[in-house]
This record gives structure tokens, C-alpha cells and sequence, in this order.
């Protein structure tokens, strides 16, 4: 082999090495701006610019919890973007989708929001451009979950219960009590369905603080060490009672159907379609309140398509998309001008949408950090939350 | 390498195209490296690369409260794996899983692949042979799913059994290990399969002039020389089911190594990445073991 032949190869390889190299580091890049600004590159500073500038972007790409994209073919004929949807279905899968950053927005709950207003995920709005915005009822804006120093977060979406769902032929009496599912010595040993995702700690520690007040549990979401151990205790004894852990709907909703589960903890969409299936499956809110969620549309802080993520925030916000919405999947509109287009007229009424009161014992999903405020002192933090979950599965 | 002028002479100058084929004609080692540089690239950056890039995530650390990745090199990832008793019970309960899924296999594989080996006609086997490999074609998911309409309590196990006054409860343990006993026994009858073609009647025959009966002659000739084989198609069936999770999280109730990887992979990537480490370390000692038993000749 001659010296030139020889120092070719070598080039080669050496290209060969520096391509690799790059590619190795450009995934371990990491971006460490974090802005809360509402300007995002590309977006424009008007309606009309905006509605404008849409038309040039084409399509738009979400995160969403399942049922959630409503009325797509007005928005797309009326946008000129085109949906693409990704359907998460625990809060972690929606961090971790948002944060590939492949995706323009995301439907968060409280328990996903926080984290991405603080890593700086998701951007703050500029309601102004966002005209269904000044309908949306007081009791769900600026709140924790959806704004960050008094800058609003996204568009709201609505709001709803975590529901104790039971088979009305298999179950007798009816429940009124969470009870059903956390009484050690259950009947429906092997027939219980529960939300297999560490959020559903505050549901163990909802109801230890109407069983146990001793503890002095306040907020299910702060919980202080003794607090949070005697929650984990209680899902430790429900693991082996416990027939199926889901986060798929469609896989609950089979069970139900099929009768493998008869007894749960179910979002309403399930119960709304196992009862379009003429399946004899009621949802309750117990009488020790529940969790639940006020979820916000969030437009990522670096959104490909920020002008078609403007128009679908305020797309989802508009008064009969609310409505369609809000009676698809079983929930409280956030737009009440809605409740004048839903099918069934007394919809709002029978969801609470405008009766603050009822709400009061339903704890919305947030993030559970270690800065509490109250007496119980520090507290443990979603991490550990998290942690534990693997340990409770078993 | 040698150039021959008259034939040069006679391409001439030519177009850039056979300018090129006489540059790779008179460098017999960049033509080689033109081509294999697509595929070796793809191998060492695209497959290598990735998965050098997700078991260094292994040794970085998250924060707590986003939980992004931070890249700062810590050990705790492992040191929570080894700690938490919980680890080591699912790893131990998928190994066990996978070993009971591969003496399943290997019991039922083999009267199947004799048959089609030793008894069968020629067209007998080529039926077996499309019947074996035509469930290999249809979606795995399709299969789990299936499984799982199966082993329902309203489903055709049940409905079968409860005019005896029994009752089986199929998203369980024993459900999920007759849903993998299925998935993955194609991978171990093709194998014993093509092992027991490939040992000549004439040993056989031998054996018989031996005096050995049909009993003596399978244990003494037959399994001996298919064994390898066997180990060959367990190396499927067991690292298959070590690493599924979506049979597990349709079937069972109880977590496996795929589906704590799975459920960490949005909570903690690092941790996930950590665990990755143990079904790697599994395989690599069984395949070591399968190498000792000549399983690679048998493949």
C-alpha cells in the first residue's frame, strides 16, 4: 500500500470519527435558555398577522390527553394548519414528549404544568391575542397550575373529577365512599382498576385525610414525611387487591365491559363511553371529595409553528368547541358561554361548571414540591413521589 | 494491483463516470471503503452510537423537581438499582418468567419439529412448516391483544371451563406466561427443527445395527446432537421475554423488567438507563453459556 493510498484511509477514518463525535454531542447538547417571555420566534404581533403567518407554517403538532382535540376539521378549513396529535396518557409521558421538543403544545394538568412553566418548557401568553380568553370563568385563571408570576400560562381547557366508577349490576349497595376500593378486606378483591401513575398517592392521601385526621393531612399534594409514608402504606395494601393498573382508557374501558374490573378509580370519559356501549357503569364523586384536573392548553417556548399553536389555544377556548368538548368527555366547560350550546341543556348545571362551591373538595392535580408553607414543615417532592410509585407497583 | 497500459489506452479519457471506475479500478481499498462506509456507518453510529449514548445516560444524574437530565457523572442511578429490594424482585420475577416461557417452548417445540422432521411427508411438512411460520407474520400486537380477549373473564378459557364448575384468572402470572409461551414458540420449532434435519439417517441406522431400540437411540443419538439446537432457540425465547413490556402490561398486573424500563423512561431516563444494565448482563452470561454448549453452530 503506498503512503498516499495509506493517508487516505486515514482521513477517511478520521472523517469517519469527528462525523461520529458530532452526532454523540449534538445529543448531549442541552439548551439552558429559559425565557418568560411571551415572544416566540416567528410569532406574530397581531391577529391578523398571526392568521397570516399560519397559513405559511401549515400544520401544528400537540400533546394531548385522549379525547381532548375537538371540532380538528373547522380548525384545519378555518386555520389552514394542519393537526398532527400525540395522545399521552400520564403526566410524565406528556414531560417527556414536550421536552423532545418536537412538539408545539401541550394539554397540562397541574401536575405536569409546573414543572414545564419552571423548566421554562412552555411559554407565557399574550392574551391579547387570544380573544376567548376574556370568557373563560375567574375560578380557573392565574392559578398555580397556569401561570407563574402572574403571567398567564396557556389557555384553559376545562375541569373535572377523578371519578369512583362501579359496575351497577356487580356492585351492591352503591358506593358513596372511596372506601369501595381502599377497605382492606374488599369484596372486589381482583376486580379493582386503578390509575397505575404517582399522582394517585394523593388519592390514598385524600382519603386518609377524612379517615385519619390524627395525620392532619391538608392538602393531598403536601404531604409531609409521615403523611406521605402512611399514604404509601395504604397503596402497599391495595397492591395485591388490585386487578388492573391502567393508564390506557380503552384497556379500562374493556375491562369494565368485559367485567375483569367492577370497581375504580376512571377519568369521566370512561364512563361516558361505556355508557354510550349501554354498559351499566356509573362514575361518582365520593363523600370524602376526590383529586381531579383543571388542565391548560401551553404553547411550547420553542413551538415550530407558534402562530397555528395561538389559533388552536384559542380554537379550544371558543365557545362550541367548549361545548363539544366538555359533554365528549364528561367535564366542566372553562368558556360558560358553552353552556348555551351544549346538546344536553342542563349539561353545565349537572358538571358544576359555574358552582364554585362544588369544586371545593376536588384537589385539581398539581405538582407536589418541597416548599409546602404550613406547619407540617418540608415536603416531599415529586421525585420521591415517583419513586415510591415502583416500589408500590411491587 | 496491477495496471495494464494498452487497456487504459483503450477506455481513453472517457466521461467522469468511467474516470471514477478507473480511480476505484486502480484502488482496490477505496472501492471497498466507498462501499461498506454506508452500512458500517449505520451500524457504528446509528445502532452502536444510539445505545453508547443511552447506557452513559445511565451515569448521569436528573433534576429533581424538572426532571431533566443533568450531566453531571454519579453512580447513584446503580447504587438505587442494587439497594431497592424492589429492583432485584422484578428483575428475579422476569427471569424466572423467562426461563419457565423457554422450558415451555422447548417441551412443546420439540415433538412438533420431530414430527416435521422424521415423520412427516413431504407435504405434511411444508403445511407445518407454512402453520409455523405464518402466525411469525402477524402483528405482535394483534397476538397480545387477542391474548388478552382470550384470558378475560368473559373470554373462551372461561367460557370453556365453567360448565365444570372452574374458574381461571387469566391476567395473572400463569395468563402472561401462556400468552409468551405462544408468542415466542415459532422461534424455538424452527431451530430444533433444522437440527434434527441435519442429523443423517445413517447415525440412526447405526444405532439400530447397534442394537439400540428407538428409546436407547433418541436419548443416546437424537437429543445429543440436537441439543445445541435447542440452546440455540432458547437464546430467542428467553432473551424475548426479558425484555418485553407490552405483554406484560396488557396480561399481568405485576411489573417486569420491560415495563419498569418503560414507565422510567418518562420519570427518570437515567435510571431506566441503569436497569437496561442488568437484562445486557443476563444475556451476555447466557449467550456465553449458549457458546459453551455450541449453540452459534446450530443457528
Amino acid at each position: 500500500m503506498s503512503e498516499r493510498k495509506r493517508r487516505l484511509g486515514l482521513r477517511v477514518g478520521l472523517f469517519a470519527l469527528v462525523a461520529m463525535l458530532a452526532v454523540v454531542a449534538a445529543g448531549c447538547g442541552g439548551d439552558d435558555e429559559s425565557s418568560a417571555s411571551t415572544e416566540i420566534e416567528g410569532l406574530g404581533s397581531t391577529l391578523d398577522e398571526i392568521k397570516e403567518n399560519a397559513k405559511g407554517e401549515g400544520e401544528v403538532s400537540i400533546v394531548q390527553w385522549p379525547g381532548y382535540a375537538t371540532l380538528v376539521e373547522e380548525f384545519e378549513a378555518a386555520s389552514g394548519c394542519q393537526l398532527n396529535t400525540k395522545v399521552a396518557n400520564t403526566g410524565d409521558e406528556m414531560i417527556q414528549l414536550i421536552q423532545s421538543g418536537e412538539y408545539d403544545g401541550v394539554s397540562a394538568s397541574g401536575h405536569t404544568s409546573v414543572r414545564l412553566m419552571a423548566a421554562g418548557d412552555v411559554a407565557p401568553v399574550n392574551t391579547e391575542l387570544l380573544p376567548n380568553y376574556a370568557d373563560i370563568t375567574d375560578d380557573i385563571k392565574l392559578k398555580s397550575y397556569n401561570s407563574k408570576d402572574g403571567e398567564p400560562y396557556g389557555a384553559p381547557h376545562g375541569r373535572g373529577p377523578n371519578l369512583l366508577a362501579f359496575r351497577t349490576d356487580e356492585v351492591s349497595p352503591a358506593p358513596d365512599s372511596w372506601s369501595a376500593i381502599w377497605d382492606e378486606n374488599t369484596p372486589y378483591k381482583g376486580k379493582i382498576s386503578i390509575y397505575d401513575d404517582s399522582i394517585f398517592i394523593a388519592d390514598a392521601a385524600l382519603y386518609l385525610k377524612a379517615t385519619q385526621p390524627d395525620l392532619g393531612i391538608e392538602n393531598p399534594y403536601e404531604l409531609n414525611q409521615e403523611q406521605f409514608d402512611a399514604s404509601v402504606a395504604l397503596l402497599k395494601k391495595l397492591a395485591p387487591n388490585v386487578g388492573e393498573w391502567w393508564t390506557d382508557y380503552a384497556k379500562q374501558i374493556q375491562s369494565f365491559a368485559n367485567k375483569d374490573s367492577v370497581v375504580g378509580t376512571t377519568w369521566p370519559l370512561q364512563v361516558q363511553l361505556l355508557g354510550a356501549d349501554k354498559q351499566p357503569v356509573e362514575g361518582i364523586k365520593p363523600s370524602e371529595g376526590t383529586t381531579g384536573w383543571s388542565d391548560t392548553w401551553m404553547i411550547a417556548s420553542n413551538a415550530q409553528s407558534p402562530n397555528c399553536m395561538y389559533l388552536w389555544m384559542d380554537h379550544m377556548m371558543a365557545p362550541k368547541t367548549q361545548a363539544t368538548v366538555a359533554e365528549g368527555f364528561g367535564e366542566a366547560p372553562a368558556n360558560l358561554k358553552a353552556c348555551d350550546l351544549t346538546k344536553n341543556p342542563d349539561h353545565c348545571t349537572e358538571y358544576h361548571a359555574d358552582d364554585p362551591s362544588w369544586w371545593e373538595d376536588v384537589y385539581y392535580w398539581d405538582t407536589p414540591t418541597e416548599d409546602c408553607g404550613g406547619e407540617g414543615g418540608t415536603c416531599v417532592t415529586q421525585e420521591d413521589w415517583r419513586n415510591a410509585w415502583t416500589e408500590i407497583r411491587g | 494491483m496491477s495496471s495494464d497500459p494498452a487497456l487504459l489506452a483503450a477506455a481513453g479519457p472517457g466521461g467522469p463516470g468511467r474516470r471514477l471506475s478507473t480511480f476505484f479500478y486502480h484502488r482496490p481499498r477505496a472501492a471497498l471503503g466507498t462501499l461498506l462506509a454506508a452500512p458500517l456507518g449505520w451500524l457504528l453510529i446509528g445502532y452502536l452510537g444510539s445505545l453508547f449514548v443511552l447506557l452513559l445516560t445511565a451515569f448521569w444524574d436528573t433534576n429533581s423537581f424538572t426532571a431533566e437530565i443533568v450531566h453531571e457523572f454519579t453512580l447513584d442511578n446503580f447504587r438505587r438499582i442494587a439497594e431497592e429490594p424492589v429492583y432485584r424482585e422484578v428483575a428475579w420475577r422476569t427471569i424466572r418468567m423467562a426461563a419457565l416461557v423457554t422450558v415451555a417452548d422447548a417441551v412443546l417445540a420439540f415433538p412438533i419439529a420431530y414430527y416435521m422432521a422424521r415423520v412427516a411427508t413431504p407435504r405434511t411438512r411444508n403445511i407445518l412448516v407454512v402453520a409455523v411460520l405464518v402466525p411469525l407474520w402477524a402483528s405482535y400486537l394483534v397476538k397480545a391483544y387477542a391474548w388478552r380477549t382470550i384470558l378475560s373473564g368473559n373470554g373462551v378459557i372461561n367460557w370453556a371451563l365453567e360448565p365444570l364448575g372452574l374458574q381461571f384468572d387469566g391476567y395473572s402470572t400463569v395468563g402472561l406466561w401462556l400468552v409468551f409461551t405462544y408468542l415466542w414458540l415459532p422461534f424455538m420449532i424452527l431451530p430444533v427443527y433444522a437440527g434434527l434435519e441435519r442429523i443423517p439417517q445413517s447415525l440412526h441406522e447405526a444405532s439400530a445395527d447397534l442394537g439400540g431400540r428407538s428409546f436407547r437411540t433418541f436419548f443416546r443419538v437424537t437429543l445429543p446432537l440436537v441439543f445445541p439446537a435447542v440452546v440455540a432457540g432458547s437464546i430467542f425465547t428467553f432473551s424475548l421475554t426479558l425484555g418485553d413490556y407490552i405483554a406484560p402490561d396488557l396480561i399481568s398486573s405485576e411489573q417486569f423488567i420491560g415495563t419498569v424500563i418503560y414507565d422510567q423512561y418518562g420519570v427518570n431516563l437515567p435510571v431506566a438507563a441503569a436497569y437496561t444494565f442488568v437484562p445486557i448482563a443476563v444475556m451476555t452470561v447466557y449467550l456465553i453459556v449458549a457458546r459453551r454448549l455450541k449453540a452459534f453452530e446450530a443457528l
